[in-house]
């Protein structure tokens, strides 16, 4: 809110010039955002907090200022209008608990052309309210002045009565800024006997609202319960200074006064003769301030510290409190402003407001020796973050909201969240994978003209099934362009894209992290973004845990990219749960190695022949390696030779070479009969 | 005897003159071998008179030691001079580049919240996390913001079609925490959270921190000090603190938390335009609303929490001026966030 130095003065004898003042309302928690100087004043933009609508005006910073200075609150003589008419307009409450206090008044003879003074439009500027004629200047003034909303309307546009009272169905109204709303039955409206003529506390009907040729008003001035105007407004897309006034709470006891106010500037800008107020007021839904209690040792309690008393008291009182002493402490009524005052804390807040948050020391919380769990089984992020770091890749953190249309094209088989109000129609779906957000950095980073990428990512991707959403949380990663950094150390001939295997490296580092990389397996599987021959399933104890591959070349030419990129992606918890072998001791025995070329089908993969070497070997077989795998000359087509380094040992004794060749002729055995295996010598 | 001074000097000189292993392992041969000189000199004591061969024997024993001690030195010598050739060869450019992969990196939001997470358990804090679909019960009602409340205005909440939502804070933690552990307890809970505002200063997705400490004792008095106490281990340096009054609606004080500017220690620059404070945190104590809807008893327990945001405290860690960089992923900007 803006603050005219100069207006405030007016108020209250402020005892510091405007700076100051600044920070002084700074620390009693109306921040300064900003002040701008001119020749006759100096006008201070000040947050107000939602729960202080009492301050929301030049009498309520002057209330506090009063309270922190000590100075009293003088402000303008207050006059009231004698009544120079006997008219009156009929007026009719229907909703008294929404509108607790209504009151109205007729002036005759205004001249609306007159030229409203210079001192009043540039208090209005110093608000940035723009001068439109003297009725609506004198109601805008009154608001930044007392804080109370008020409306004119062109009496001679009213037929037969002024009523408050709720919305009928599918009734509309159209507003002073020409936008006609569909009201609905929670909306409070006044109307005349023809129709709406205003939403109640947000802003005024087009119909009945003063005009140049105005010569007679109809002005009101009333109370709203909060409640009654809460959310209305941002539901029609409208924000208007009576409706933030009104939904923070205007101080129920101020209609009379401000109708005076209006009055007497009214006449004494534009002339016109007043009529007598007419207040229609329902004591019944008056709010009360009750008494609220406040416990010396709760004060004490809550904020660590105790405060003097008198210091209690002085504070409370300097803020309209009526305040009681007490056994127990003190039983404090707020004033009919203050609507953020309710319980025993409000209370406490501002006593410590008033003395200072810096008087209140800094103490250490009692400290508690306990030791927490720490689960051996739950990976830590940090770990796998470093292992994919140390292996050339950058940690991203990209939106968990994509672009629907790629993360279909991608995953057209899962189904995904939708926003209703997405920032952007390409970042509106809740990201089922963190692929597409990987992707689009990846294809980022590649119009940078960086051309080696390696990305990972963790965090949550969210699935839909039956319905439901799951929150999983994830670790990807993606590769593109050479495989090493340009270095000299690597011949130029041996340099090549990223493939499927070096990623996979770098899946089975993550994979080795969790002490059980033989849990592991991978089976060959479609999923419709990966290079159908260049993709797999991750299997944890044959569960799926994971993908693997490379980009589908067709994504790669829609993505623009010079290299396909590689891809994993983990169920992080699942597949990165710690679950290390027991330890076992190792053998003091020497190792025997065995080498095997075997030749197979291309369509054998390793793993079928691994597990075939590990049931047809004793228990001796400690290690089977890959130590190359060859297609072409010497070898049919179709046909791969696969070498094997085969690893014996015994905890017991040194093997003979009996023990091993043994071994050797049943795993040879073994592979001719189940794979039509040969060995090549 | 002249005959032994003759062999020993001949010797020597042939010892001397080898200019490698193999030549001196020739002349050894030549000399001590079982054809050499040397041996066939002493083979013929037999044939010297009695009183002779004894003074013959002593001369040309002590001439064999003397060549044989000659013989070590040198191929000491020509072993050592072989090894220093060899590293002279071996020599290679030390200040080439070692070969293979780069160091990646974790994100730099990423590591403030690593660095902000292993100060709190340190002092005790257990981590909580909660979801980031939220309903409005504990993103907003729990938390002393019914509908239509004001503040709801504040949030700029991203909605679904069934009305559940995207946290806009991470607030919702402290009741989860609560209704999960009840009290009494220490958590801090770092999360995404989402807004839907997207400008200069402001991305639609951000990560913040929550704390929330709930005891029979907990004052305001322990707030400052916590609060105090982690920003100068954050930032590893002296600050100044000041909480300023301010409003949540699920803290009863509330308080802005100000420190003192760390670029111009508090004199006045750009950053803190210059007010000398920058602006970090939001606390208070939790309000008794709040507590009774977690199901803590708000009579015998108190309890303070606080939320700042983790990408603010990593701009002002690592010197980033602005909060986009840090989800464009730009690796020439992550590159720069190696260090730990």
């Amino acid at each position: 809110m803006k603050l005219s130095y100069a207006w405030l003065k007016e108020w209250v004898d402020v005892p510091w010039d405007a700076r100051e003042l600044g920070s002084r309302l700074t620390m009693a928690g109306f921040e300064l955002e900003g002040m701008v100087t001119n020749a006759h004043d100096c006008i201070l933009e000040l947050n107000v907090t939602p729960n202080r609508g009492d301050v929301m005006s030049v009498l309520g910073f002057a209330r506090e200022v009063a309270a922190l200075s000590g100075k009293p609150l003088t402000g303008p003589a207050r006059r009231s209008v004698a009544d120079q008419l006997s008219d009156t307009f009929p007026m009719q409450v229907e909703a008294p608990a929404e509108c607790p206090t209504f009151c109205g008044r007729v002036i005759r003879g205004v001249d609306n052309q007159a030229l409203t003074p210079a001192w009043m439009t540039a208090r209005l500027q110093s608000a940035e309210v723009r001068s439109v004629s003297p009725i609506v200047d004198v109601t805008n003034y009154v608001l930044l002045e007392l804080g109370q909303p008020m409306h004119a309307y062109d009496l001679s546009m009213l037929s037969g009565a002024i009523c408050v009272r709720r919305a009928h169905p599918a009734e509309r109204l159209q507003l002073l800024d020409a936008r006609t709303v569909d009201l609905s039955a929670d909306m409070l409206v006044i109307a005349d006997r023809d129709a709406a003529v205003g939403l109640a506390g947000i802003m005024g009907g087009a119909r009945t609202a003063v005009a140049t040729g105005t010569r007679d008003v109809f002005l009101e001035v009333a109370y709203f319960a909060p409640a009654a105007i809460q959310g209305r407004a941002r539901r029609l897309g409208l924000q208007t200074d009576a409706s933030q006034h009104y939904e923070r709470g205007v101080d129920p006891t101020l209609q009379p006064r401000a109708m005076e106010r209006a009055s007497a500037l009214l006449i004494e800008i534009a002339g016109g003769r007043a009529g007598p107020v007419t207040q229609l007021h329902s004591s019944l839904h008056q709010p009360k301030r009750a008494a609220v209690g406040l416990r010396r040792t709760r004060l004490a309690r809550l904020l660590g510290t105790s405060i003097e008393p008198a210091a209690v008291k002085a504070a409370l009182g300097a803020l309209q409190m009526t305040v009681q002493e007490v056994s127990t402490g003190w039983e404090v009524t707020p004033p009919p402003h203050r609507f953020d005052i309710t319980i025993e804390e409000d209370l406490i807040e501002e006593v410590a407001r008033m003395v200072g948050f810096d008087a209140i020391p800094e103490r250490a919380g009692e400290a508690v020796l306990r030791f927490p769990e720490l689960p051996r089984a739950q990976p830590t992020e940090v770990a796998a973050l470093e292992i994919m770091s140390a292996r050339g890749y950058h940690e991203a953190i990209t939106y968990a909201f994509v672009d629907p249309q790629l993360q279909r094209r991608l995953f057209p088989e899962r189904a995904s969240l939708a926003l209703a109000n997405p920032i952007a129609s390409d970042l509106s779906a809740m990201r089922v994978s963190l692929w597409p957000g990987l992707l689009r950095a990846a294809a980022e980073n590649q119009r940078r003209q960086q051309d080696r990428i390696r990305l990972t990512e963790h965090g949550v991707c969210f699935a839909v099934a039956d319905g439901d959403v799951l929150e999983v949380d994830t670790v990807s990663a993606i590769a593109c362009g050479e495989r090493l950094p340009e270095q000299w150390g690597v011949p130029r001939r041996e340099r090549a894209p990223v493939d499927f295997f070096d990623v996979k490296a770098d899946l089975e580092m993550l994979l080795a992290s969790t002490g059980a990389p033989d849990a592991f397996t991978f089976e060959a599987g479609q999923l419709s973004c990966l290079h159908p021959g260049r993709a797999t399933r991750v299997l944890r104890e044959a569960r799926p845990i994971g993908w693997i591959g490379e980009l589908h070349p067709e994504i790669v030419r829609e993505l623009d990219f010079t290299y396909p990129p590689v891809l994993f992606e983990l169920a992080f918890y699942d597949a990165l749960r710690v679950d290390p072998a027991p330890y076992i001791e190792v053998s003091r025995f020497p190792m025997v190695r065995r080498d095997l070329a075997i030749v197979v089908d291309e369509n054998v993969p390793l793993s079928a022949l691994r597990e075939r070497v590990i049931l047809s070997a004793s228990s001796l077989l400690r290690q089977c390696r890959v130590f190359d795998v060859y297609r072409g000359p010497g070898l049919e087509t179709g046909t791969k030779s696969i070498a094997l380094g085969l690893i014996f040992q015994d905890f017991s004794r040194t093997l003979t070479d009996e023990d091993v060749d043994q071994n050797v002729a049943s795993i040879v055995a073994g592979l001719r009969v189940s794979l039509n295996a040969k060995i090549r010598e | 005897m002249n005959d032994a001074a003759d062999l020993v000097a001949r010797a020597l000189g042939a010892i001397a003159s080898s200019a490698d292993l193999a030549t001196l392992d020739a002349v050894r041969v030549h000399w001590l071998g079982k054809k050499g000189e040397l041996t066939a000199a002493l083979k013929s004591l037999g044939a010297l008179p009695e009183a002779e061969r004894r003074a013959a024997g002593q001369g040309i024993n002590a001439a064999k030691a003397r060549v044989q001690s000659a013989l070590e030195a040198r191929r000491i010598e020509l072993e050592r001079r072989k090894v220093d050739q060899e590293l002279i060869a071996g020599r290679i450019d030390v200040t080439l580049p070692g070969r293979g992969e780069e160091l990646g990196g974790l994100h730099p939001v990423t590591r403030a919240r690593l660095r902000i997470e292993t100060l709190f358990a340190r002092a005790g804090f257990d981590l909580a996390v909660g979801p980031e679909i939220e309903d409005d019960f504990h993103n907003f009602e729990a938390l002393n913001i019914p509908e239509n409340h004001p503040a709801r205005a504040l949030h700029d909440t991203f909605y679904f079609p069934d009305g559940r939502l995207l946290r806009t804070h991470t607030s919702p933690v402290q009741i989860r925490s609560m209704l999960a552990r009840g009290a009494p307890l220490a958590v801090i809970a770092p999360g995404r959270v989402y807004r839907c505002d997207h400008d200069l200063t402001h991305s639609p997705m951000f990560h913040q921190l929550e704390g929330l400490v709930v005891g029979e004792n907990v004052s305001f008095a322990n707030l400052k000090a916590a609060l105090h106490g982690f920003l100068g281990a954050f930032f590893e340096r002296d600050l100044a603190m000041r909480l300023r009054p301010s409003y949540f609606p699920f803290t009863e004080p509330s308080a802005e938390v100000d420190m003192s500017c760390i670029f111009c220690a508090g004199s006045g620059c750009r950053t803190c335009k210059h007010t000398g404070w920058l602006e970090i945190a939001g606390c208070g104590m939790v309000h008794p609303n709040v507590l009774r809807a977690s199901g803590v008893d708000a009579e015998r327990y108190t309890g303070y929490a606080f939320g700042a945001g983790i990408d603010r405290l990593a701009m002002l860690r690592y010197g980033v001026n602005d909060l986009r960089l840090f989800f464009d992923n730009d690796l020439r900007f992550l590159r720069q966030f190696r260090a730990f």
